[in-house]
């Protein structure tokens, strides 16, 4: 009798997808950290991970909010400051119970109009707190539209590349088809508009229904900020080919220059007046895991629909109703996020103290990473305008590319792996995010503690100038 | 030019799989509820009764459940380290829980309980738990085994995706059923095949009808990958007898099912002649290891004396899958990165509360035992009360949280139902709501027997509102009967 559940007899969609980031290179790291090496991990985005700390008063609300019994004792001032208490009992009198309770499957209503507050404060537009939908992180929206979305393998999805693995995965996941628009890396990262063009309309020609298109703004892993033009022409472009545009803003907060700061999807489209802004389907995605907040563990992200119709929000909501409700202690943390200390409040100075010294210190990391790269033999790499990452381009002799191809991995998968042997730096193989054929990448977070930065742009240095000094071939012998 | 275009994303254009699954814990009913309770704020007399009561949902601390003191402080400390460096965070909170967040906090790397964990949950607090099965069933648990999830809703919708190929792949399902499983195998494509408890035996299980089902479904060409068996059951309650649970590993083993065991309520017991075993425990007891059955075992922190619902914790043992199925496990888990820490931080809690000898412990086994008495004498008044109207039998609720009575409903409200385009037991509920604001779920979004009628209401609402809604209740129901009486 043959097993129930074997290789061969799961879901092919579950075979087919793919997620590096935790992917090959992670699990070797993390095989070689169990050995006892050194490991530095800049395979995600997780700023707690590599020692940046939790701002102060989230944590003050929300662990009182964790022990509301606390707020009864007399002596909880000792170790409370008056605003983390009063901010506790707002959000505890909002929840239908307290952190125990499931709430509304869309999340507590009250965080949601926090939300939309802050929307209509960020945009200048006001929005409707029904259609937004908390989740337990960014990505579950982002698969429960995916979901609802893709009906079978003839719907595609137009994706940047390089792009975040999620989408791909989910995609595959789901059964429908993914359609590359590539980013021009010359020019900076941007949306390359003939490009897109042409990717739809081979994807048409192979009876492909496109339905939606996702940019990532900050982008990741490219780090780059769109330009309002950029904004504004693909939402004229959506409305031309009817797609709904999937604005993935995770990384609004993260911002390194000041020539592009963030303008929201929603913001440019209700510019652009009618009939746009009535008739662009858009979907914004948000969470606390980015941002200076970086709150991963606590899995709390929100989207929000514009001109979605009645019918189809229900549908959407039906399906939330099925997971019950998005974790509540993470709720608590994107109003907080959206909802911060204010001038005059008693944690008002700590929490810009905090908040500004964690930007501050990301936008020298993403110039210190920067430059690193640049000053390494065969690699170029684009400044970090924003999100968390650095995407250097490798320039791999043709030597390390053959030696690649024996070993079965792709050309970039080697240079990680080796560069993870040598330096114990964890990186992500650009083919995990999709690059132009013969091209080749490795995505790094800026997270690494600034004080760590110099030393390990160093090993990278170090590494890769002897790396290429093995493969290239200027005497004409192989010194393999 | 885009104007003419209808939108991309309509209801007729979207994933058909969404269309069809349903979830009737918060259908129509309960939409039509919230819409009454605003009604009642804006109009406190306008309605024949003055608050709405949530039966239909497992939400314990909505319905003023406490939590569990012990677990809250240890994860406030958790979530604000800082505590732990002040002197007057001892004056607050009890020794035991600071000595736990510690060392929970150094199981963490980095103490950064914001950092997303591995992507199967934080190894230190996996280990705890499976310490805690181990104590629990006598037979060793792997660390390795166990993916903690936000809930355990999650890991079925996993387990779903990884199982179901097509229409023509099905699984097993009791109806009555908690309908995330038929929703989840709708939206993953799959085909439910139902398996019918008996009512009249008090919701039993019988190989006979396993069997019945399974060669039904294979005679249309369904290829049957898995039995779900939900153990304390929801909505029907009851507890499996161990020689009942041995026949359904067999059947398992046999017939080359993977065993999907739902043990969410499994600290719901309410009888003191039956007892909660692992079907993990059973199958190891009857000698059979990870080679001879795929199971995959659920426990949630939802449940239980500790209903932690709004934390969406949870976890899954994974068992008896080689190792290139529980990479793809692996894989699906990773690409949502991990669950959220608190959740399973309370995990481990649940799995490794206090013990005797612990500052904790006398004050912990109170809240404990006053909360699972207190279910236990809930249960009991409302079954009795619902035994005692007309037309309605109930069996008992020997385990979980809900109770689901039959109602035998005269042939002219079956009519007016009928006309008002509402199946029967939906018209019902209805009106129960609209006369005494309780909201119940319509025994058709579990699954029963076609032509009976039943509801799943909670045993939840605090005792001291249990007399008025037994009376409201009981009244709604004698004057439905005179209504439509044939």
């Amino acid at each position: 009798m043959a097993k129930a559940l074997d290789y061969e007899s799961l879901n092919e969609n579950v075979k087919k997808t793919a997620y590096a980031v935790r992917g090959e290179l992670y699990l070797r790291a993390s095989e070689l950290q169990k050995e006892g090496k050194k490991i530095i991990f800049t395979n995600v985005g997780n700023p707690h991970a590599l020692g940046q700390k939790p701002l102060t008063f989230p944590r003050q609300v929300v662990a009182l909010c964790q022990a509301p019994f606390l707020l009864d004792d007399p002596n909880v001032g000792l170790l409370f400051p008056a605003d983390a208490i009063a901010r506790a009992k707002h959000y505890l009198q909002l929840t239908s119970g307290g952190l125990g309770a499931y709430s509304d499957s869309r999340g507590i209503p009250g965080v949601r109009k926090e939300v939309a507050e802050f929307i209509e404060r960020r945009d200048g537009y006001p929005t409707d707190p029904e259609l937004i939908f908390l989740t337990d992180g960014a990505s579950k929206g982002v698969m429960q539209m995916l979901n609802a979305i893709i009906r079978n393998e003839n719907d595609g999805i137009l994706v940047p590349v390089p792009q975040y693995p999620l989408y791909s995965a989910a995609i595959t996941l789901y059964g429908g088809s993914l359609v590359p628009y590539y980013l021009e890396e010359e020019a900076n990262w941007s949306l390359d508009f003939n490009n897109i063009r042409q990717s739809i309309a081979s994807a048409r020609s192979k009876g492909i229904t496109v339905r939606a298109m996702v940019i990532i703004n900050p982008g990741n892993p490219t780090g780059q900020c769109l330009s309002e033009a950029n904004i504004r022409e693909l939402l004229r472009f959506c409305f031309l080919e009817n797609l709904v545009l999937l604005a993935d803003e995770v990384y609004q907060q993260n911002i390194y220059q000041d020539e592009r700061p963030f303008i929201s999807a929603r913001k440019i489209l209700f510019d652009m007046g009618p009939p746009l802004n009535k008739e662009v389907q858009l979907v914004s995605f948000h969470t606390v895991s980015k941002g200076y907040w970086g709150e991963c563990g606590q899995r709390g992200g929100y989207f929000e629909m514009t001109n979605l119709s009645p019918k189809t929000v229900d549908e959407i909501y039906k399906v939330a109703s099925i997971s019950l409700s998005p974790n509540v202690p993470g709720q608590i943390f994107m109003g907080l996020m959206v909802n911060p200390p204010k001038p005059g409040d008693i944690s008002y100075f700590k929490f810009e103290q905090e908040s500004k010294a964690i930007m501050e210190s990301l936008r020298k990391r993403a110039h210190i990473m920067t430059d690193g790269f640049n000053s390494c033999r065969n690699v170029v790499c684009n400044f970090t305008e924003g999100a968390m990452y650095s995407f250097p381009q490798i320039r791999l002799p043709a030597r390390a590319i053959e030696a690649a191809k024996s070993a079965g991995k792709a050309p970039d998968v080697l240079y990680c792996l080796k560069l993870l042997e040598a330096t114990g730096i964890s990186t992500v193989p650009g083919s995990g995010f999709g690059q132009k054929e013969g091209v080749f990448h490795l995505r790094t977070t800026i997270l690494p503690a600034e004080e760590d930065m110099p030393a390990i742009m160093e090993s990278f240095k170090k590494f890769n100038d002897a790396f290429m000094e093995e493969y290239e071939d200027y005497r004409g012998y192989s010194r393999m | 030019m885009g104007s003419d275009v209808t939108a991309p994303v309509t209801v007729e254009s979207i994933n058909p799989k969404v269309l069809k699954c349903e979830y009737a814990v918060r259908g129509e009913i309960v939409t039509h509820a919230q819409r009454l309770q605003q009604q009642l704020q804006t109009n406190p007399s306008s309605l024949p009764f003055d608050e709405i009561i949530y039966c239909n949902i497992g939400n314990p601390q909505s319905l003023g459940q406490q939590p569990i003191t012990f677990f809250r402080e240890v994860l406030a400390l958790s979530d604000h380290p800082a505590l732990l460096e002040k002197p007057e965070t001892s004056i607050l909170f009890s020794s035991d829980s600071i000595a736990r967040a510690q060392q929970i906090l150094s199981s963490i790397p980095g103490k950064a309980t914001g950092a997303y964990s591995h992507s199967q949950g934080i190894k230190g607090l996996r280990d705890a738990i499976a310490e805690g099965i181990a104590a629990r069933d006598g037979f060793p648990a792997n660390a390795d085994d166990i993916f903690l999830t936000d809930g355990a809703s999650p890991g079925v919708h996993n387990m779903m995706q990884l199982l179901l190929r097509s229409e023509s792949d099905g699984i097993l399902c009791p109806i009555p059923q908690y309908p995330l499983y038929s929703a989840s195998i709708a939206l993953h494509g799959g085909t439910l095949v139902p398996y019918y408890l008996d009512e009249a035996t008090g919701w039993g299980l019988e190989i006979s009808e396993l069997k019945k089902q399974l060669e039904d479904a294979r005679s249309k060409g369904i290829t049957v990958r898995a039995l779900v068996v939900i153990n304390p059951g929801n909505p029907t309650g009851q507890v499996l007898a161990e020689e009942n649970q041995k026949q359904i590993v067999e059947f398992c083993k046999n017939e080359g099912l993977v065993l999907l065991a739902d043990e969410v309520y499994q600290e719901n017991i309410y009888v003191d002649d039956k007892k909660f075993n692992s079907f993990k425990k059973i199958a190891r007891s009857m000698g059979y290891g990870e080679e001879d059955l795929p199971l995959v075992s659920y426990q949630s922190i939802s449940k239980g004396y500790y209903g932690e619902c709004g934390k969406r914790g949870g976890y899954m043992e994974v068992t008896g899958f080689s190792s290139s199925v529980r990479e793809q496990i692996y894989k699906v888990a990773s690409v949502n990165l991990c669950s959220n820490i608190s959740g399973q931080i309370l995990a481990s809690l649940v799995m490794n509360p206090p013990k005797p000898g612990d500052a904790s412990y006398e004050s912990y086994v109170a809240e404990r035992d006053g909360i699972l008495k207190s279910l236990a004498r809930r249960a009991k008044a409302l079954e009795d009360a619902l035994n005692s109207l007309e037309g309605v039998t109930c069996n008992k609720a020997e385990g979980a949280m809900y109770l689901f009575p039959q109602v035998r409903l005269p042939e002219k409200a079956i009519e007016a139902a009928k006309e008002a385009k509402k199946a029967p037991d939906a018209f019902y509920a209805l009106s129960l709501l609209e006369s005494t604001g309780v909201v119940v779920v319509p025994g058709s979004g579990f699954g029963q027997v076609p032509g009976t009628y039943h509801f799943r209401c909670t045993i939840l609402p605090q005792e001291d509102k249990i007399p008025a809604i037994i009376s409201r209740l009981t009244a709604f129901h004698e004057s439905f009967l005179n209504k439509y009486r044939d």
